[in-house]
C-alpha cells in the first residue's frame, strides 16, 4: 500500500519519468496495433517484435554499452529487414504468408538468442541488464532512454493522427484508395515503418518478446465494445495505458520483477473481461438472452396447455396434469406457474389452474402464431400437414407482432390451420 | 463488330494485360461516346473485371494505353469513380454506412483535413439518393447484400465524378435494389455522365444498356446495343474460348517469366 501511494503520487521524479515513458509507448503501440489488427496482420507484429533482438545485440557489440541511440537504430534495422523479407518472400514464392512469417520470426529470434548468449559469456560488466530487453524492465528507464523512446513514440502517434483517414481507407478498401489516386504503396511502407518503430519503442520497458501483445490485445479487447473506428482506437489506447502502468508498478514494487509479463497479464485480463461483459457481443449477454428465451418458451407452453384444455371444454387443469406435460422439469414448471400467477395471467383455485382474461389473450397469441406458421409452411412452402408442426413449435415464440400482421395478411386472415383446427382470434368467444 | 467514335470519353488502345504470367486480355481496342450507359458482358474468366481494373490502373499493363477525356489517368483521377466488387472488402470493418459514403470525399480533402459539415451533408444526400438515409448509422456488417451495394453506389455518387466504372454492381442483390440502381444510372447518363458496368446477366443487358462491350479474353464487339446483340456475336462471346489464345497463354505460363511485359 505504501508502495502504491508512493508510486502513484509521482513524488519521485524517476517514477514520473517511467510512467510518462510507458504511457507514450502504450499509446503508440495501441494506435498502430489497432490498424494492424484491422488489417489482419497481427502475426506481422509478432514477427517484428522477435526480429528486433539481433539488432539490439549487434548494436551493443558495436557500441560497447547500452547506448539507447545505437540500440534503437539496430533494433529498427533488423525489424525493418524482417518486414521487408516477409513481404518479398511471400510475393515472389508460392508460400503462404503465415508460413513465411513463422519462418522469418524463428530465424531472426534464433540469431538474436545466439548473439545474446555469446555476449553474456564475455562477462563484461557493462552487460548487466541486457537480458532486460527480452522481457522488459520499465524501472530501468533513465532520462536518456525516455528522450529516445518517448520522441519515437510521439512521432508514431503524430503520424497515425495525420494519416488517420488514409490508413482507414487503405485497410478497408485498398483498390478504391488506389483508384482515387492515393499513393497506396508508399502509405503501406510508411505504415510498416511506424509498426517497426512502435515495436522498437517498447523493447526496454516491455521487452521484445511480449511487445506484440501490447500491439494486438488492446484493439482486440476494444473491438468487443464498439463498431466505430475512432472509439475502438481510443479504448485500445486506454486499455494499453492502464495495463502498461500496472506492469510498471509491479516492477517497481517487487524487486527484479520484469515488466513485460505483467503488462501482458493486465491487458489479457482486460481482454477476457471484454469478452465476457462487453455489451451485446459479450458471452455473458448471449447467455443471458438465451436463458431468457428458454424461460419464455416454457411460459408460453404452460399458457398454451391451458388454452388447449379450454378448446376441449375444460376451463381448468390440475397442477399435476401440467407437470406431466414437462417431464423432468417439475421444479422449473412450479416456478413459472407462480410467476404467471403473480403476473395475473393465471388463477389458482386450490390445485386447479385457470387462465385470466389477459392470460387468455397471450395464450391465444401463441397458439395463433403456431397455427399461422403451419398454414404458411403448407401454402407457401408446399409442405404436407404432417411436416409443419416442429418448425411452428419454434416459430411461435419468435414472431413479432409486425411479422404476425404480415403473415396474417399474406394468408388472407385464415380461420383454420392445415389440421383443420381453428385459428384463435382476440374477439372470439 | 467494333464501332469507334469521334471525341470519345474513354479510349482503350491495344490493351494487353496479364495476372502474373497469365495473360487475361489480348489487344483490347475500343472507344466510348460521352453519356453512354455501357455494359461489359462475357463468360466467367473473360477478363471483364480485369478490363476495368486495368483502366483504373490497378493492374499492370503489358502493352497499349488508356486515355480518359483524352488525358492520362493520373491527370483526370478526380473525374473518375470506381466501384469495386462488393465481395472485395471486409464488411466487418468497424464503420457505419455514412462513414463509407464519406470515403468518397477523401481524395478531394487532401492530407490533414477530416470530412467536415459539407462532406457529411453531401454523403447524407448521396445516401438518400439510394434510399438508405434510414441506415446512416448502421454498422456495415448488419446491412444486407443489396444495402451494402447501395452504400457503395452512394460512395461513388459522393465522388461527384464524370465517368463511373462499376464492377458487378448487380451481383447478389435483390430485385428492388437492382431496379433502383438501373434507374439511378439512367438518370446519371441523361445528365451527361458516362457509366461502364460489368454485368453477368445477358438477359437483362439489352434492357439496361445502350452500349455493349463483349469480351472473351479478346474484344468480340463494342457498339450500340441494337447493333451488337446478335446471335452470331453472342455465340462468339459465350461459345467457348478461342483455343489458340488458351494455348498461347499456356505457353507463357510455362516460361519462368512473362514475355509480354515490355
Amino acid at each position: 500500500m505504501e508502495d502504491f501511494v508512493y508510486f502513484f503520487s509521482f513524488q519521485d521524479p524517476n517514477v514520473a519519468m517511467v510512467v510518462a515513458g510507458i504511457t507514450l509507448l502504450s499509446i503508440s503501440a495501441a494506435m498502430v496495433g489497432t490498424f494492424t489488427f484491422l488489417d489482419k496482420k497481427a502475426l506481422l507484429g509478432d514477427a517484428i517484435s522477435h526480429a528486433v533482438l539481433p539488432g539490439v545485440c549487434l548494436a551493443f557489440m558495436f557500441a560497447g554499452s547500452k547506448n539507447p541511440y545505437w540500440i534503437v537504430l539496430g533494433a529498427f534495422i533488423t525489424g525493418a529487414i524482417s518486414t521487408y523479407a516477409i513481404e518479398w518472400i511471400s510475393n515472389s514464392t508460392k508460400l503462404k504468408e503465415d508460413t513465411v512469417i513463422a519462418a522469418v520470426l524463428s530465424v531472426f529470434f534464433g540469431i538474436g538468442i545466439l548473439l545474446l548468449t555469446q555476449l553474456q559469456q564475455t562477462g563484461d560488466a557493462a552487460l548487466s541488464g541486457l537480458d532486460h530487453f527480452l522481457f522488459g524492465n520499465a524501472i530501468s528507464i533513465v532520462y536518456e532512454d525516455l528522450m529516445v523512446y518517448g520522441i519515437l513514440a510521439l512521432l508514431v502517434i503524430i503520424c497515425i493522427l495525420v494519416f488517420y483517414k488514409e490508413f482507414k481507407l487503405i485497410i478497408f478498401n485498398p483498390s478504391f484508395a488506389e483508384s482515387v489516386g492515393l499513393p497506396v504503396k508508399r502509405l503501406k511502407l510508411l505504415f510498416n515503418t511506424l509498426l517497426v518503430m512502435a515495436v522498437v519503442t517498447g523493447i526496454q520497458a516491455i521487452g521484445v518478446v511480449l511487445m506484440a501483445a501490447l500491439l494486438i490485445t488492446p484493439p482486440a479487447a476494444a473491438r468487443f465494445w464498439s463498431n466505430r473506428l475512432h472509439v475502438i482506437l481510443m479504448l485500445a489506447v486506454l486499455f494499453a495505458v492502464l495495463s502498461g502502468i500496472a506492469g510498471a508498478f509491479i516492477s517497481f514494487a517487487v524487486p527484479h520483477m520484469p515488466t513485460g509479463p505483467w503488462v501482458v497479464m493486465a491487458i489479457s485480463f482486460i481482454a477476457f473481461a471484454s469478452f465476457f461483459f462487453a455489451g451485446k457481443k459479450g458471452i455473458l449477454s448471449k447467455w443471458y438472452n438465451q436463458r431468457n428465451y428458454q424461460q419464455k418458451i416454457h411460459r408460453d407452453h404452460i399458457l398454451k396447455s391451458l388454452f388447449q384444455a379450454l378448446e376441449k371444454n375444460s376451463k381448468t387443469l390440475e397442477k399435476d396434469e401440467i407437470m406431466e406435460y414437462f417431464p423432468g422439469k417439475e421444479k422449473l414448471t412450479r416456478t413459472y406457474i407462480s410467476k404467471l400467477e403473480q403476473e395475473n395471467k393465471i388463477e389458482l383455485e386450490g390445485e386447479k389452474l385457470k387462465l385470466t382474461p389477459s392470460g387468455l389473450v397471450e395464450a391465444k397469441r401463441v397458439v395463433r402464431l403456431h397455427r399461422l406458421w403451419e398454414l404458411y409452411l403448407a401454402q407457401y412452402l408446399n409442405l404436407a400437414p404432417d411436416h409443419v408442426h416442429d418448425m411452428a413449435e419454434k416459430m411461435e415464440h419468435l414472431l413479432t407482432p409486425e411479422l404476425e400482421a404480415k403473415l396474417d395478411a399474406s394468408l388472407d386472415y385464415p380461420t383454420q390451420d392445415p389440421h383443420h383446427s381453428k385459428i384463435p382470434r382476440d374477439n372470439d368467444l | 463488330m467494333i464501332t469507334q467514335v469521334q471525341k470519345p470519353v474513354l479510349e482503350v488502345h491495344d490493351l494487353t494485360v496479364s495476372y502474373g504470367r497469365n495473360p487475361v486480355l489480348w489487344n483490347i481496342d475500343f472507344t466510348l461516346p460521352k453519356g453512354s450507359l455501357a455494359g461489359i458482358i462475357g463468360p466467367n474468366g473473360a477478363g471483364k473485371s480485369s478490363l476495368i481494373k486495368a483502366i483504373m490502373g490497378l493492374l499492370e499493363i503489358n502493352n497499349g494505353y488508356i486515355k480518359v477525356f483524352d488525358q492520362g489517368l493520373n491527370e483526370v483521377r478526380k473525374k473518375i469513380s470506381y466501384v469495386p466488387q462488393r465481395e472485395s472488402v471486409d464488411w466487418d470493418f468497424p464503420a457505419s454506412a455514412l462513414d463509407i459514403v464519406q470515403m468518397g470525399t477523401y481524395h478531394k480533402l487532401g492530407l490533414f483535413r477530416r470530412p467536415g459539415k459539407a462532406e457529411k451533408a453531401l454523403a447524407l444526400d448521396c445516401l438518400k439518393k439510394v434510399g438508405m438515409e434510414k441506415y446512416r448509422d448502421r454498422q456495415i456488417s448488419e446491412l444486407s447484400g443489396g444495402q451494402q451495394q447501395r452504400v457503395f453506389i452512394a460512395r461513388a455518387l459522393a465522388q461527384q465524378a464524370e465517368i463511373y466504372f462499376m464492377d458487378e454492381p448487380f451481383a447478389g442483390v435483390d430485385i428492388s435494389t437492382e431496379n433502383m440502381i438501373v434507374d439511378l444510372l439512367k438518370d446519371m447518363t441523361a445528365e451527361g455522365k458516362t457509366v461502364i458496368v460489368v454485368h453477368h446477366d445477358i438477359h437483362s443487358a439489352p434492357k439496361y444498356f445502350d452500349w455493349i462491350i463483349m469480351l472473351n479474353m479478346y474484344l468480340v464487339a463494342s457498339g450500340p446495343t441494337e447493333k451488337v446483340l446478335t446471335e452470331a456475336l453472342l455465340e462468339k462471346t459465350f461459345g467457348g474460348k478461342l483455343s489458340l489464345l488458351s494455348d498461347a497463354a499456356q505457353l507463357i505460363k510455362e516460361k519462368g517469366f512473362n514475355p509480354l511485359k515490355s
